[in-house]
């Protein structure tokens, strides 16, 4: 469906502030260098603060527009102009990117602030505030941007910016190794964006949303496939969906306020940004919509699969949030009926997810940087509020009512019943599996950090983070727990998004419905176990052999293994066999090039006698020659 | 007295024909004989009968003026300029017979007959037609017109070539110059070594026998043996005109013998 | 009949002998003498075509041809007479500096 989209005005004429804002924080700290260090995280975490406000007062802004012209674009200036190849540079302020604003905008600054804590004993902190600043503009291009090109722009500043944060501490080889891995793993997906955006251009002249939107339908069927998958390629490499998820466990050798801001509630988001803002062209696809869907319903058992088996608490988080994205992608590849719920659940996860990261980080800065769990143990007692936080962010995920994720997770698990026929009903019994398997793994983790019997020795003295750190968790608990409420009832958010993702909006079902009882007894069947195994028994401190699937599970279900048969080690073959080649081809054509004139010449000069009488010969011999083809011609 | 050309009518053909024939016979054999001779001056020799054989050609040809510059200029001044370098250089200096560079024979022979078949073919293919009938400008008149040309139409080579002679003349002093490095020895030094030398007296002349007199015979001693003085060494290859210790590098000539009963006689004689 | 083909044919023989000539002998001296022989078969070539054409051009060119052929020699000459004084020797072949 097309939506009309009018002209900014008013205040939101300067939504261009919300890049300006972050950039500028970029440019301070990382062209300032040295000089900055005494006050850069103030500016690090004032940035984002404003790129919040403002994002507040648009917000207010458009709720004062009537819901059927909420959607305003300004332009700000022409990117490229040749030809016929134009490509103006504009934002678009509509419903679906305002949501995203303020996740990231809000969630951002939050984190920020943490990380103002959290990084305090770090030199190279401005350098961090820099990147993060960095990252900001380029996920707020992203979301905002009123073409494909300016979405690709912002693709790729996200991507830099986690190759960046990731392998923030450098010296670390395996930090490097795995901002290498993420980066590479992105850049398969940007391939299959890219080609999408060239397809686009090709087929309809235009990559802006409206073009696209506008000319979608006069499009064959075999295009809209081709851009559907294309896009859902792309969206694969950015949000660590099956076949590129092998990076996102990786990245957490990153900082923590880095997993929880960018591997957790925005960057890794941004593909399912992408699918819902291509509706347009998924909604012609029905086949596109269906490899949505079973990526996402492959996702998300394969990310439950590897948290349950990771001793590794941010690992085991990482996990979990590809299992959620999963159920993001299975939403938003449900057609209309999703896309909602897709947003909803992103939103939700933003906090929820955010929450029990830097509830991790301040486990592991009070444990002197430990991240396996088979070292906690019994921390709720000297760590309070960071249980509190984390056990609410907890409570969310596996979708115990009222708290968030019930409200956001179960109806899509209704969603993909309703679908009908055997794609529904194996898409929701994926779903409904999955559910039971994140409360079985999430059990896990509460119970192995926080309760039972101390496994930490006197080394580590842990105690409560400073309220720098814990401010924030708290604040996003209260969004753990009231968001998915919050958005849901009342059809709150369906509202909002309706007009622009929705041909006719429909209302949102019972709060209970059949399948949700469902849901909650799988829960519960999920909690009991993991209490069985973890919560009556002793944790022991190194990992016992385990069974075959949990051996498959630590080594990320053989991801590592996948990629390195299929694609590295032939590509490593490639490349021995191209230096052979250059080697051996070309060098020895060129050596034998130089090596034949060589001995040509080294023969040839033999002919220089020095002999007078022998240069004479050659001119009597030459005088033959040419008075015989002078002959020659003329007979 | 028919003025014309004494070689014209057809009584003369028969002559034309074995004139030409004589000569060409003639030029060829010297040629090949300047070229396969093993001294020298033997080959100088053959170069003049070449060039002889050549002036009479010329007469034939209708150019008697040409003919007499070649026997004066050509034969008698750039010949004896060769013979008088070969009496600086060594008289004896044969070459020998081996052919140091592999094949240059073969290749210079065929060679040779390739350009020879070659411009055989080239001359055929021409239309040459035969001789223009003989003009004034050939015969009497041939002094008077070559001049007329040289000094009008070909003035300028003229000059030129005059030029050019001087410059070869100045070049050849400055080349052939010596310096001498220390002061020229006036009469009274030569006579001072000449007395010191142990020899006061002039060196003796070449011997005169019956049979032979030669600047290259050598004269007699009172035991009979030969007096190496006597000849000059340039003549026997022992030294050069250059001077005594300019020797030639190949093999010595060796004093020419003295007849054999020259030994006899003269010791009788004296 | 004598045509001016025969002395062409003479020349041309004169000047294939005189090459030959140039290239088989070592003294000095008597290639220099074979030379003289190629440049005397090219002035009968002249004097020849100069009977053909009815122009006596031919004969002012072989005229000079033995001018600067005589300048030639008297400069030749002295060369060698000056290189002989230098390195005792006129053999041709002696002057080799040029081997690769």
């Amino acid at each position: 469906m097309t939506v009309s989209v009018l002209h900014a005005t008013g205040i939101q004429n300067a939504a261009w502030l919300l890049l300006a804002f972050p950039l500028a924080g970029a440019a301070i700290l990382l062209l300032g260098g040295k000089r900055t260090n005494s006050w850069g995280h103030l500016v690090g975490v004032a940035m984002p603060l404003c790129a919040f406000v403002y994002g507040v007062i648009a917000y207010f802004a458009m709720l004062g527009y009537p819901a059927a012209h909420r959607a305003r674009e300004l332009t700000i200036y022409q990117f490229i102009d040749v030809g016929r190849f134009q490509i103006p540079m504009g934002l678009r302020l509509d419903q679906l990117s305002i949501c995203f604003v303020l996740l990231i905008t809000g969630v951002g600054s939050l984190i920020h602030i943490f990380a103002v804590g959290y990084m305090s004993h770090d030199p190279e902190r401005r350098r961090f505030f820099g990147y993060m600043n960095l990252f900001l503009a380029a996920m707020l291009l992203l979301v905002l941007a009123n073409n494909y090109l300016g979405l690709y722009a912002g693709w790729e500043g996200v991507g830099l910016a986690s190759y960046l944060l990731i392998g923030f501490w450098q010296y670390k080889p395996a930090a490097a190794v795995a901002a290498k891995k993420a980066f590479i793993a992105n850049r398969v997906g940007d391939v299959g964006l890219s080609l999408a955006i060239m397809l686009m251009f090709a087929q309809f002249g235009s990559v802006t949303f409206t073009g696209v939107d506008s000319k979608i339908g006069s499009a064959s069927h075999g295009v809209v496939l081709a851009i559907g998958l294309l896009l859902l390629l792309g969206a694969c490499g950015k949000s660590a969906q099956v076949p590129l998820q092998s990076w996102l466990l990786d990245a957490m050798e990153g900082p923590t306020p880095v997993s929880a801001l960018i591997h957790a509630a925005t960057m890794v988001t941004a593909g399912v940004y992408l699918i819902v803002r291509s509706a347009p062209i998924f909604d012609l696809s029905t086949g596109a919509q269906l490899a949505v869907a079973i990526v996402g319903a492959v996702t998300l058992l394969f990310g439950a699969i590897i948290g349950c088996a990771k001793d590794d608490i941010k690992k085991a988080l990482a996990g979990s949030t590809m299992s959620q994205i999963g159920y993001m992608m299975l939403a938003a590849g449900l057609g209309p009926a999703g896309y909602v719920l897709a947003i909803a659940h992103l939103l939700a996860h933003g906090f929820f997810k955010a929450g029990m990261f830097l509830g991790a980080g301040s486990v592991k800065h009070e444990m002197d940087d430990e991240v396996d769990m088979r070292r906690f143990g019994g921390l709720a007692r000297v760590m309070p509020i960071t249980t509190v936080t984390f056990g609410l962010g907890f409570l969310a995920i596996i979708g115990i009512p009222p708290f968030s994720g019930f409200f956001t997770k179960d109806p899509i698990i209704d969603a993909a019943f309703a679908r009908g026929g055997t794609s529904g009903a194996l898409l929701g019994t994926a779903a409904l599996i999955g559910a039971g398997i994140t409360a079985f793994y999430m059990t896990r983790v509460m119970f192995m950090t926080f309760a039972g019997e101390r496994r930490w020795d006197d080394k580590v003295h842990p105690h409560e983070a400073p309220p720098i750190m814990t401010g924030p968790m708290i604040v996003l608990a209260i969004g753990s727990v009231g968001a998915g409420a919050f958005l849901y009832i009342n059809n709150r958010l369906l509202d909002f998004l309706g007009p622009l993702l929705l041909g006719s909006p429909a209302a949102n079902g019972a709060v209970f419905s059949d399948w949700s009882w469902a849901t909650l007894a799988l829960v519960l069947v999920g909690i009991a176990i993991a209490w069985a195994l973890y919560g009556r028994r002793e944790v022991p401190v190194t990992a016992p052999a385990g069974n075959p699937i949990t051996v498959a599970a630590r080594k990320d279900l053989y991801g590592d293994a996948i990629n390195e048969g299929l694609l590295m080690r032939p590509g490593q073959w490639l490349t021995r066999l191209s230096v052979y080649f250059d080697n051996r081809g070309v060098d020895g054509l060129v050596n034998t090039l130089a090596a034949a004139f060589g001995g040509t010449s080294g023969r040839m000069r033999k002919l220089q006698t020095g002999f007078v009488r022998s240069y004479a010969l050659s001119m009597l011999v030459g005088a033959v020659l040419f008075v015989g083809v002078l002959l020659l011609v003329r007979l | 007295m028919n003025h014309h050309l004494i070689l014209a009518g057809p009584a003369a053909e028969t002559t034309r024909l074995l004139a030409f024939w004589v000569l060409a016979i003639l030029a060829v054999s010297a040629a090949l004989g300047l070229v396969l001779a093993r001294k020298a001056v033997h080959c100088a020799l053959f170069l003049a009968v070449v060039m002889l054989s050549l002036a009479v050609m010329y007469v034939m040809l209708g150019a008697p003026f040409l003919a007499f510059v070649q026997v004066i200029v050509y034969t008698g001044a750039v010949l004896m300029l060769f013979l008088f370098v070969l009496m600086i250089v060594g008289i004896s200096a044969a070459d020998s017979i081996i052919e140091t560079i592999r094949g240059q024979r073969f290749w210079a022979i065929v060679g040779g007959a390739a350009f020879a078949v070659l411009l055989s073919l080239v001359v055929a293919h021409a239309t040459i037609g035969s001789a223009a009938p003989a003009s004034a400008q050939f015969g009497n008149a041939n002094l008077t017109d070559l001049a007329h040309l040289i000094f009008t139409k070909y003035v300028f080579p003229f000059e030129l070539t005059s030029a050019l002679l001087i410059t070869a003349a100045l070049g050849a002093m400055v080349l052939a110059h010596r310096e001498r490095t220390g002061p020229k020895p006036t009469q009274r030094d030569l006579a001072r070594q000449r007395i010191a030398s142990g020899r006061p007296a002039p060196l003796p002349g070449p011997g005169t026998y019956a049979q032979h007199n030669a600047a290259d015979m050598p004269a007699l001693l009172p035991d009979g043996t030969h007096a190496r003085e006597s000849v000059s060494a340039v003549l026997t290859g022992g030294a050069t005109a250059a001077g005594p210790d300019a020797v030639d590098r190949t093999e010595p000539g060796a004093l020419p013998a003295a007849p054999a009963g020259a030994g006899q006689e003269a010791g009788e004689q004296w | 009949m004598v045509s001016p083909t025969h002395f062409i044919a003479v020349a041309v023989l004169l000047f294939v002998i005189g090459a030959v000539g140039v290239l088989v002998r070592r003294n000095a001296i008597v290639v220099f003498m074979c030379v003289e022989l190629m440049l005397n078969a090219c002035n009968l070539a002249f004097v020849t075509f100069a009977r053909m054409h009815n122009a006596l051009d031919g004969q002012v060119i072989a005229f000079f041809v033995m001018v600067v052929a005589a300048a030639e020699v008297v400069v030749g000459l002295a060369i060698l007479t000056s290189i002989f004084r230098a390195r005792r020797s006129a053999s041709v072949d002696d002057a080799s500096l040029m081997k690769y």
